[in-house]
């Protein structure tokens, strides 16, 4: 019941957004544009050995900023009829849980395009890409998951883009050191069992966003 | 007088910790020499703050289960106390830090975690401020305080131990038996850790009184 209705919200925030290209473009000209001014204003074209962690922390930071704008707007852009209406016939668990998985497709899409677009622009220096891809897998649903809650909590508020920054980047940091450490190992091709420790704390750290996000939405929903 | 006994129990003990804490013997140890004696106040703000941030977390929970004032209030003035303690274990930490360490900040993990643990609280108190309907704002800020309570646990004990700190108690396990405490620092640090978390109880306690009779007032004018 509970899986149906989540694939049926999933499917949902697909039409629309196809439907409405202009959200998902937008995002892309984020990041292209993002990348770019960094591209001009760092000149990181020609590595040395000690730009690597400049590289990397850059990545993360533009995917940070692109995750908390493309996600701050998953409940800002339901009206009011539409949210009514759910809340009328589904159940708050099956709509977190949807938004969830949507914006972590969302945000697994926008890194690797990130990621591809950045590395063709500022170089490659990543020796071991599966495990590179992993960190950015993980780092795409950490995101989602935790900004997904928190942007629930600031479209309540009076001025929430602000709101959604400072709610959202204390509660992300732990996960954004994790994963600069894990892509940096990735990144110097260092043994994969060295990022065994980040692996599984991230992992740790989901688990505990995803539960403490499933009970406690119904209560912001209720509002 | 009955009810008492926990707040002359909280004065008797801060006495003690100050006194005793200034006055009683302490090994000798390189570098730290008598610094060693920030023990006595700037661990007990971290063990009150912990505490004293878990007693608004439960009353944010009660909240949701028994959406009463008096719950959404304690939460509040918990929190607030928290951030205070907080504030001053940093403030402790970087003076002690300074004698030490050579440097105010260092860049130290846990330096570094106790400060994003603060933003944390400080965002919550702007959240509660941008809420005008009363109901509406004790709810949702009881679901970032529960949501920011359970993120703030592995910031605290899981990332100090992955990885090096020049923290006392560092190298794996930052608990504080690594201070190798001897008998007579532990003398004096358990009745500190004790008095100083009555004291932040004591101030949570008078201010959310405080505060629920101030709304009683505006209820009634």
């Amino acid at each position: 019941m509970l899986l149906k209705e989540i694939l049926y919200l999933i499917q949902k925030d697909l039409v629309l957004e196809w439907r409405q290209k202009y959200a998902f473009n937008g995002m892309l000209l984020y990041v292209g544009s993002t990348v770019f001014v960094c591209y001009l204003s760092f000149g990181l074209r020609q590595f040395s050995a000690d730009s690597g962690p400049i590289w990397n922390a850059l990545l993360w930071i533009i995917l940070l900023f692109t995750s908390v704008n493309a996600i701050a707007k998953s409940f800002m852009q339901e009206n009011r009829g539409r949210l009514l209406y759910f809340y009328s016939i589904v159940s708050p668990q099956g709509i977190i849980l949807a938004k969830i998985v949507y914006n972590s497709l969302l945000m697994l899409l926008l890194a690797v395009i990130c990621f591809v677009f950045y590395a063709f622009v500022l170089g490659n220096p990543v020796q071991d890409i599966p495990m590179f891809l992993l960190s950015l897998l993980l780092g795409a649903i950490g995101f989602s998951t935790s900004l997904t809650m928190i942007s629930g909590i600031a479209s309540k508020a009076a001025n929430s883009s602000t709101l959604m920054a400072i709610l959202s980047f204390p509660v992300i940091v732990p996960m954004l050191l994790m994963l600069i450490k894990m892509s940096k190992n990735a990144m110097d091709g260092l043994d994969r069992g060295a990022s065994l420790d980040e692996l599984l704390t991230l992992l740790a750290i989901n688990m505990i966003v995803i539960t403490v996000s499933y009970i406690l939405f119904p209560y912001l929903w209720r509002s | 007088m009955k009810n008492n006994w926990w707040k002359i129990l909280a004065v008797l003990l801060l006495i003690f910790t100050v006194v005793a804490g200034m006055l009683s013997e302490v090994p000798r140890l390189a570098i730290l020499n008598e610094t060693i004696r920030n023990l006595y106040f700037h661990v007990p703000m971290w063990f009150g703050m912990i505490l004293i941030l878990l007693i608004s977390v439960f009353y944010s929970i009660r909240y949701l289960r028994n959406p009463t004032i008096k719950n959404d209030v304690i939460a509040y003035e918990a929190a607030k106390v928290g951030i205070l303690f907080g504030v001053l274990g940093i403030v402790t930490g970087m003076e002690w830090a300074k004698f030490t360490w050579g440097e105010y900040w260092s860049n130290d993990p846990k330096q570094n975690a106790s400060a994003i643990g603060l933003l944390i609280y400080f965002a919550y108190v702007v959240l509660r401020s941008s809420f005008a309907e009363q109901q509406q704002r004790a709810r949702i800020s009881a679901v970032y305080n529960i949501f920011a309570f359970a993120a703030l646990i592995p910031l605290l004990f899981i990332l100090p131990r992955l990885t090096d700190s020049l923290h006392p108690g560092n190298g794996g396990n930052p608990g504080f038996n690594a201070y190798d405490l001897d008998s007579r620092l532990r003398m004096v640090f358990y009745p500190a850790v004790l008095g100083w978390t009555l004291l932040g109880i004591w101030i949570v306690n008078v201010r959310s009184r405080f505060e629920i009779l101030r709304q009683r007032l505006y209820e009634t004018v």
